[in-house]
């Protein structure tokens, strides 16, 4: 068969039902094997948003997610697709067109060295150049991306290579020699780590958005209530156990909340798991090595010693470690400990705006107790970020954002691919005025595809966080934060033929949601926000 | 501190370019690095020089280690290290000259591949601070150019890195 056509097998091999992209020359051998396969593919209008909703796919579900685009702009759009899945450890396989091989290198008409562009964000890349390699690279793209640290692995494939014929055989099994992830942990370490928490009289377990990768949620929250820890999250981490549990005190960082950041400045012990101790989750990592034992589980030894200096590292797969401490741990309370930081976790008011806007923080709450308790809620970058990360309690489900790259235009798309990971789930979109001009065009991909997202735009005419953070650190030179010249969001919404209306007094809050949870179809809703309003 | 670091790694294109954009986004800082093929065709073996204190040796192992085309790190213990660097120096060697020159190369072990009216090409190898003492003797005669390998490394002992 053509290359083109073993590509699709490829895909179908590995149990590849959606893919996302964008065609173009030279990847038209592919589309073509791709039209006559049973794989169902979203057109997006953007090569950087399939990157997105692949991202958004692969998290809900745990396993890569496929994204297509041409080669030259179509494969350098989806950098910074590439980089933000990098950046959160998702697992992704990217396949970009390329030119033709013997053109490769001449600087020709859509040519762009997207190998050695990736390069930095890529988990590990192929430039397809036998195309009877074909099988073997996708396997092993595939196991790449998937295992260890996931992360995406980029395959380029001349469009010439995409019409060779080739005999199709898929590999059973992997040899790569240089790739040995790690599983399980070292059994002295866990057991070290297990003494350690039996002493500590303020354990802390700070759980990071590893947790999801190992699917390891439940370990987590197992061991929080045996041992009677109390769980502080990064924003990678949010929903790894319900926001309404008692043990979870919140999310730590520059953006998070007091209980949790008390919780880790006042532990004697804290463990690590999955979370790189990132610079906006923990600013000063020496205070917690001078203050607290520090156990580290992750599965990426280079995470071990990077960011703060480890007393019990344990390298490998969460669940398996957290397994492992659990078979050697006893029952353990931490009343007194435990009701310290609760005395900071104090029930949130939210004031009433005035003036034609309302209280944000009170709509991601009101929002939170009306979703059903599966929902998947995808908050974009900025302070609309960081209202739903505090006030979007999660009572189940899953929480999904752009941590590490912080990438604007990220909601949509990525709710895009969780709603069709997950179709029974609700899934809601939370963004800016500004980050929803990032990827507006993506309500076409929501009509084409009949995708019933829940969709709420935080408008208030700014930048928000940039706005905020001029005022507070730049003398209140505010420039070049001014969205004027912005759309009407609700015509814009019609044009689409979407659902939507406009929230500009907080008593017209719950009737929104109630019309926004209800809605059969894409649904949007715009709240009319003070430029003032705060982050935190 | 000056570490070496001995890397394996599969013998196809694009591993050094991989390698190298590792130390520049990662903020190492690298005096040399030589590579070449082992005595199995699917592995070279890199050598690698670096300037830095433990905390980026480790670093600098452990981000190596993510490259699924690196096979093996090996940083060699200072007291083990058998290390070599090539050089080769073309220098003005006018005739009265030539005999103060050769004196030289003879006291320092190196070997004359060439020879003009006016220069003579010199080739040198031993260990890099050798490499420095040398340079230092013949510049006063005047350094037309000169070419250097990096250095390359082997561990004392039986012992051997395993592939």
């Amino acid at each position: 068969m053509k290359a083109a056509q073993a590509m699709v097998k490829c895909l179908e091999q590995e149990g590849i039902k959606v893919v996302f992209g964008y065609p173009g020359a030279a990847i038209c051998p592919f589309y073509d094997a791709l039209s006559e396969s049973g794989i169902r593919h979203i057109l997006v209008r953007h090569e950087q948003n399939a990157g997105h909703a692949a991202n958004g796919y692969a998290r809900v579900t745990n396993r890569p997610a496929v994204c297509i685009a041409t080669s030259g702009p179509g494969a350098t759009n989806l950098i910074t697709a590439i980089a933000t899945a990098y950046m959160d450890s998702v697992p992704m396989v990217v396949i970009t067109g390329q030119v033709s091989s013997d053109q490769i290198g001449r600087d020709v008409f859509q040519e762009a060295d997207i190998t050695g562009a990736a390069e930095p964000f890529v988990k590990h890349s192929y430039l397809v150049k036998d195309a009877s390699a074909i099988p073997r690279i996708f396997k092993e793209a595939f196991y790449l991306a998937g295992t260890g640290r996931k992360g995406p692995v980029l395959i380029d494939v001349p469009v010439d290579i995409q019409n060779v014929d080739i005999d199709f055989d898929y590999p059973e099994s992997i040899e790569m020699r240089a790739y040995k992830p790690s599983s399980k942990g070292n059994a002295l370490q866990v057991k070290r780590a297990a003494e350690a928490v039996v002493s500590a009289k303020k354990p802390v377990i700070c759980a990071g958005g590893g947790v999801f990768s190992a699917n390891a949620c439940n370990e987590v929250l197992e061991l929080a209530v045996k041992a009677d820890i109390p769980v502080v999250t990064t924003m990678m981490g949010i929903s790894c156990i319900p926001g309404s549990h008692p043990l979870n005190m919140g999310m730590i960082g520059m953006h998070g909340v007091k209980s949790a950041n008390l919780a880790v400045n006042k532990c004697d012990l804290i463990i690590l798991i999955g979370a790189r101790v990132g610079d906006r989750a923990v600013r000063s990592p020496s205070f917690l090595e001078e203050n607290a034992k520090i156990i580290h589980i992750d599965i990426d030894p280079a995470e071990i010693g990077k960011n703060v200096k480890v007393d019990i590292p344990i390298v490998g797969d969460a669940k398996l470690i957290l397994n492992q401490m659990l078979e050697i741990l006893p029952e353990l309370r931490h009343g007194e400990w435990i009701s310290e930081l609760l005395s900071f976790k104090t029930a949130p008011s939210f004031e009433k705006r005035e003036g034609g806007v309302i209280n944000p923080k009170r709509f991601v709450s009101r929002l939170a107790e009306r979703m059903p308790d599966d929902t998947i809620c995808v908050a974009d970058v900025g302070q609309n970020q960081i209202w739903t990360c505090n006030f979007f309690c999660m009572k189940g489900g899953r929480f999904l954002t752009s941590g590490g790259m912080g990438t604007m235009g990220y909601s949509i798309p990525c709710a895009v691919g969780a709603k069709l990971a997950s179709p029974d789930t609700p899934v809601v979109a939370i963004c800016g005025d500004g980050s929803f001009q990032m990827q507006m065009m993506e309500l076409a991909t929501i009509c084409q595809h009949n995708i019933p997202l829940k969709i709420v735009i935080m408008a208030n005419n700014r930048l928000g966080m940039v706005h905020e953070l001029q005022k507070n650190l730049y003398g209140g030179n505010t420039t070049a934060v001014f969205l004027d010249g912005s759309p009407d969001f609700i015509k814009l919404a019609g044009a689409y033929g979407i659902e939507c209306e406009r929230v500009s007094s907080d008593d017209e809050i719950d009737g929104a949601i109630e019309r926004l949870v209800l809605a059969k179809g894409p649904y949007l809703v715009e709240c009319r926000v003070s430029p003032d309003e705060k982050t935190l | 501190m000056k570490h070496t670091i001995s890397i394996l790694v599969e013998n196809h294109a694009g591993v050094l370019s991989r390698i190298s954009g590792l130390f520049s986004r990662r903020g190492f800082n690298i005096d040399s690095l030589a590579v070449g093929v082992t005595d199995d065709p699917s592995v070279s073996r890199v050598t690698l020089v670096a300037d830095g204190d433990d905390y980026m040796v480790e670093q600098l192992e452990k981000q190596l280690n993510k490259l699924v085309d690196v096979i093996r790190v090996r940083t060699i213990p200072q007291e083990e290290l058998i290390s070599r660097e090539l050089l080769l120096v073309k220098i003005n060697a006018p005739a009265e000259k030539r005999s103060e020159i050769m004196t030289i190369a003879e006291i320092t072990g190196a070997k004359v591949v060439d020879i003009t009216t006016s220069t003579i090409t010199l080739e040198i190898s031993d260990r890099t601070e050798k490499l420095a003492n040398f340079e230092a003797l013949i510049k006063p005669y005047g350094i037309k150019e000169m070419v250097r390998t990096g250095t390359i490394a082997l561990q004392r002992g039986a012992d051997a890195i395993k592939r």
